[in-house]
């Protein structure tokens, strides 16, 4: 089964798919969300099915495929995984029928049909695919691109009061960001014409490109700049808040849960590996960036009136973490974050799915609208608290294995940094519980008070969204291990790439991580 | 000045010794200018004796058999190259694609022209130019069949002139194919059926700073003749500018290139475009965005690659300054518009700063990949551009086109297919990837960038961020708003316009998606000179 073209495959069904859903007739949409359903199941086995053939002590880069593409710029359509990418696939396949089962019962407020959002929705599942799985610079901005498309139009069509503004905002960042990542990307074509004879995309041969330091550090900008946007790194994070509170839940799970990733796995992928001296030389900016907003973000979010602004800034806070554990170029710190990144979008996709179903009862986004809703829904109060433990690190919950890593990698290359980015468990603690206390325990109040009866408890369809991430959460708390096995190497041959000490120990570490 | 009288005796000899001989004339070689100069001049014989009621068919087909004649005379020439007519003329490889591609894009635009069925009005063209606007004659006429048929030997003659322009291996015949494209631009712009008087003031516009702009082209031919004794581009790169004293031919250079962006609508010789773009008919902005565009750069390319080519200080800092200058216009100005048409003439002039930071790309003596990138770009921008016109066509109210921007709000919801296509063409000119728009800025970066013009294309990107705004805002309007209570209806093309929104949605698709073998061929084609 190795020859199975596993990664064509998994982006061209949701294209696919998602190209027969927006044909459908209007009034099908029963069809047209039982089709997105079944494409993402099949997505998630084909991603399931791509892990088994992946072979942990093989090659870097498994299940390749290359094409030529547009000959003239020596573009392959190439694609290939390591381990990074290949959990970032599994997260995908994951959280896209989640997500389809979370929005069955969604309207767009009587607009439109909603089998356009199921459509974007398998089209932004094929273009997310293709950002992970691309080892060709060109093709994947291609797909780092284009993937904006998908999103723009799921916030701008069936997003919230001010979803026009919202996905503008969206949109323009990142062009902006990716814009001028493409003038890097076209430096790093002329410098490997220069260098090889003929120019190049492919990232094996520009890994081998001796570039000069000063160069190193414009084109790191322009890549940096893309990623920082994208993830988003205080102080690039502005539009992030306003996507994220104005998408649909279902979008907004995916945009937070997945399309942020792109900017720090394009720090591992691209920044380090391509321009070493430049990150090196860069990097105590970028640290101390990543610690302010550690800080700054959950300072901010403890201060939020409304829910998911709440959710997105808690998500900039950990962003923090992760680029801490990237850039302190350790292979624990490297894997922590590696790790951060799925288990960020587990709990992080399970507190939007939860505070979705909050609202989806309530009708309004203000924190100061609930009160006591634990009384009248104790399981949609089981689910938000499991989801908030989580993205407080609680020992037990998969977020702690990876926080402790990261921590744990950082310290010995960089102490001061790790001391402050810590405060930043404390602050965790407390915007996550001031949540669930204000929203869940105490008197009943607000709408709840008012209006008990629209606070009833989860019905199947919701507990069928929340447990099987409620299962990651508890699962991976105690045995991360077979991720650990996927993303050690790739995260090894990353820091051997940029010089670093790749003698890590780390499974000592996640024995003592996955103990507790 | 430069030159002693000694020597411009000794060059006059020589000049008139040359002009002795019997210039050679390769017929074969200028077969293209011979179909549209032909279908030119029979459409006047039409007009002259083809009775009223046939005229209209008669001159779509005329006019539409010497474009096309043309597009398939220049792939049949594909690979020659030759120096003809007394080397007045050049056929190259670069020359023949930017002919084929004004040859093509024309033949779109005489489609547009020829649509009948989305007005009313029956045309978009005025039935009978000469009667004053306004008068009663004028509101009778205002729905009649009769349309002023001139309008397809203007447009051919227009489509030759920009040919020849491409081709003009000579100053003083790049000067007359100058007059030739922009004497029946001026009146084509003047006659469009509604708002006469907004059209009649575009022409005037046009003709006046038109007018202006060919002083300066012809000051600066001056100039340069009388600093190296030639008109001939071989022979001005021949004389050599490495001699930095040599100030007047720098100065020629410089008015020579003050007249071509006059006409690709280079900011800060803008001013124009918006007004013209607005109150001409919408077929003619077409043509004009698209096809005068791919005519003045081919033209600016051959005088910088051929004639000053070995010379590229010369140039090189002014077109640098002026490129920034028009993207940044271009960006910003586009964002406070409030109409469609001067939206989009904007976005033309921040196009025109890209397509010169391709210029930049030619590098010393035309070694860099900047002309097959700036061809690449001509033919993707032209496509997408005549296919957004055609869209601003079909959105129509009462008084014609609804081309207010806040017409267009919720057309989404009224015709889902025309918003697509509409969103498809500004994700083309906005750059997004899977259109020709970013293949085509993806070359002409690459080649600045070669030429290391890196902070050129650093700010390129920030224009295109800031004018993908307004792109965006329409895609808005189109999709997120809800439609006004007395919104434009979408009129349903005919044959003509349909054909051409149909050759232009898959040509940005394919140029997006399998640019492989078009830029294959502008690259094996960018090569001027014989």
């Amino acid at each position: 089964m190795t020859d199975f073209p596993w990664l064509i495959v998994m982006i061209a069904l949701p294209l696919v798919g998602g190209a027969v859903v927006a044909a459908l007739p209007a009034g099908r949409d029963p069809l047209a969300r039982g089709l997105t359903l079944g494409v993402s199941l099949a997505v998630l086995v084909l991603a399931a099915g791509a892990t088994i053939a992946f072979d942990t002590g093989g090659d870097r880069f498994q299940l390749t495929t290359s094409t030529p593409w547009i000959e003239s710029f020596g573009v392959d359509f190439a694609l290939g995984v390591d381990g990074i990418a290949l959990v970032m696939l599994l997260l995908i396949g994951v959280l896209v029928p989640v997500v389809v089962v979370a929005s069955w019962d969604d309207t767009s407020a009587g607009r439109r049909s909603m089998r356009g959002y199921f459509a974007w929705l398998l089209v932004l599942e094929a273009m997310m695919v293709g950002v992970f799985a691309a080892t060709d610079v060109f093709l994947f901005y291609v797909f780092f691109e284009a993937m904006l498309v998908p999103m723009y139009f799921i916030i701008g069509s069936f997003g919230g009061p001010r979803r026009q503004y919202a996905a503008v905002k969206f949109f323009l960042y990142s062009l902006l960001g990716g814009l001028v990542m493409l003038a890097s990307v076209i430096g790093l074509y002329v410098v490997s014409n220069s260098q090889l004879g003929e120019g190049t995309f492919a990232f094996d041969a520009l890994r081998q490109l001796e570039i000069d330091t000063d160069v190193q550090k414009l084109l790191f900008l322009g890549f940096f700049l893309a990623f920082a946007i994208k993830a988003p790194l205080f102080p690039f994070h502005t539009w992030l808040p306003d996507s994220g509170a104005e998408a649909p839940i279902g979008g907004g799970v995916l945009l937070v849960g997945v399309l942020d990733k792109v900017g720090t796995f394009g720090f591992l992928r691209y920044c380090l590996p391509l321009f070493p001296d430049a990150a090196r030389d860069f990097a105590p900016w970028i640290l101390t960036l990543a610690v302010i907003g550690i800080i700054y973000a959950a300072l901010l979010a403890m201060g939020q009136s409304d829910l998911k602004r709440l959710v997105t800034y808690t998500s900039i806070a950990h962003f923090g973490f992760i680029a801490l554990g990237i850039f302190a170029f350790s292979t624990e710190g490297g894997t922590g974050a590696v790790l951060y990144m799925v288990n960020h979008g587990i709990s992080t996709g399970l507190l939007f799915l939860a505070i979705g179903m909050l609202i989806a009862r309530g009708g309004t986004r203000e924190i100061s609208a609930y009160g006591g809703v634990a009384k009248r829904a104790p399981v949609l109060a089981g689910v938000l608290l499991i989801a908030g433990l989580s993205s407080l690190a609680l020992p037990g919950t998969n977020s702690f294995v990876s926080e402790f890593l990261v921590l744990i990698g950082s310290f010995p290359t960089r102490p001061a940094f790790t001391v402050v980015a810590t405060v930043g468990i404390v602050l965790a603690a407390l915007y996550v519980l001031l949540l669930v206390q204000r929203t869940m325990h105490g008197p009943e109040r607000g709408l709840v008070a008012e209006e008990p009866g629209r606070f009833h408890d989860l019905d199947r369809r919701e507990l069928v969204v929340a447990a099987p991430l409620i299962a990651l959460v508890i699962g991976l708390g105690v045995y991360p291990q077979p991720l650990l096995d996927l993303i050690d190497p790739a995260v090894s041959a990353t820091m051997s790439d940029i010089g670093s000490d790749p003698a890590g120990t780390t499974p000592a570490i996640t024995e003592a991580g996955a103990g507790d | 000045m430069g030159a002693s009288p000694v020597l411009d005796t000794a060059r006059f000899d020589t000049v008139a010794v040359d002009a002795i001989n019997a210039p050679d004339f390769s017929l074969a070689g200028i077969t293209p200018l011979l179909c549209v100069f032909g279908a030119a001049a029979v459409g006047v014989l039409v007009e002259a004796f083809a009775p009223r009621n046939v005229r209209h068919p008669v001159q779509v087909a005329v006019a539409l058999a010497g474009t096309l004649g043309a597009l398939v005379a220049c792939v049949l020439l594909a690979g020659t190259r030759e120096v003809t007519a007394a080397q007045a003329l050049a056929v190259d490889g670069a020359g023949l694609f930017l002919q084929a591609t004004i040859a093509g894009l024309g033949a779109l635009s005489i489609l547009l022209f020829a649509e009948r069925s989305l007005d009313p009005a029956r045309s978009s063209f005025v039935a009978s130019a000469a009667v004053p606007a306004g008068s009663a004659r004028d509101r009778e006429l205002m729905t009649a069949q009769r349309v002023q048929t001139e309008v397809y030997p203007l447009a051919t003659f227009a489509i030759a002139g920009m040919m020849l322009f491409t081709a003009a291996n000579d100053l003083l015949i790049m000067f007359v194919a100058l007059e030739v494209l922009s004497l029946p631009l001026y009146l084509l712009a003047g006659m469009a059926r509604r708002r006469r008087l907004l059209s009649q003031e575009a022409a005037l516009k046009y003709f006046l700073l038109g007018a202006f702009a060919s002083a300066f082209f012809l000051y600066g031919l001056a100039l340069v003749y009388g600093s190296t004794g030639s008109v001939q581009l071989a022979d001005i790169r021949a004389a050599g500018l490495e001699d930095s004293t040599s100030t007047l031919p720098v100065i020629g250079l410089g008015l020579l290139i003050v007249g071509l962006m006059f006409k690709a609508s280079v900011a800060p010789f803008h001013t124009w475009t918006p007004d013209v773009y607005q109150g001409s008919p919408t077929p003619v902005t077409a043509f004009m965005a698209a096809c005068t565009k791919v005519a003045a750069f081919g033209a600016i390319l051959r005088l910088l690659y051929v004639a000053f080519g070995d010379s590229e200080w010369t140039w090189r800092p002014l077109v640098y300054g002026i490129a920034i200058v028009s993207m940044l216009v271009g960006a910003v100005l586009g964002l406070t518009q409030t109409d469609v048409k001067r939206m989009l003439a904007y976005s033309s002039i921040a196009h025109a700063g890209f397509l010169l930071t391709g210029v930049l790309g030619l590098g010393p003596g035309g070694t860099g990949s900047g002309l097959q990138a700036t061809m690449f770009y001509l033919l993707a921008y032209g496509i997408s551009t005549v296919g957004v016109f055609a869209v601003v066509t079909l959105v129509r109210d009462g008084d014609g086109e609804a081309t207010h921007l806040s017409q267009w709000a919720g057309l989404a919801r009224r015709s889902p297919l025309t918003a697509a296509i509409m969103t498809l063409f500004l994700l083309a000119l906005a750059g997004i990837p899977l259109t020709s728009g970013f293949i085509g800025k993806f070359t002409v970066f690459r080649a600045a960038i070669e030429q290391g013009a890196w902070p050129l294309v650093v700010v390129a990107l920030v224009a295109s961020a800031i004018a993908a705004f307004y792109y965006l805002k329409l895609v808005v309007l189109m999709y997120f708003s809800d439609p006004a209570e007395d919104g434009p209806t979408v009129g349903v093309p005919g044959l003509p316009t349909t054909i051409v929104l149909a050759v232009t949605v898959s040509a940005t698709l394919v140029l997006g998606v399998v640019p492989g073998a078009v830029l294959e061929l502008a690259e094996r084609a960018a090569i001027f000179g014989a």
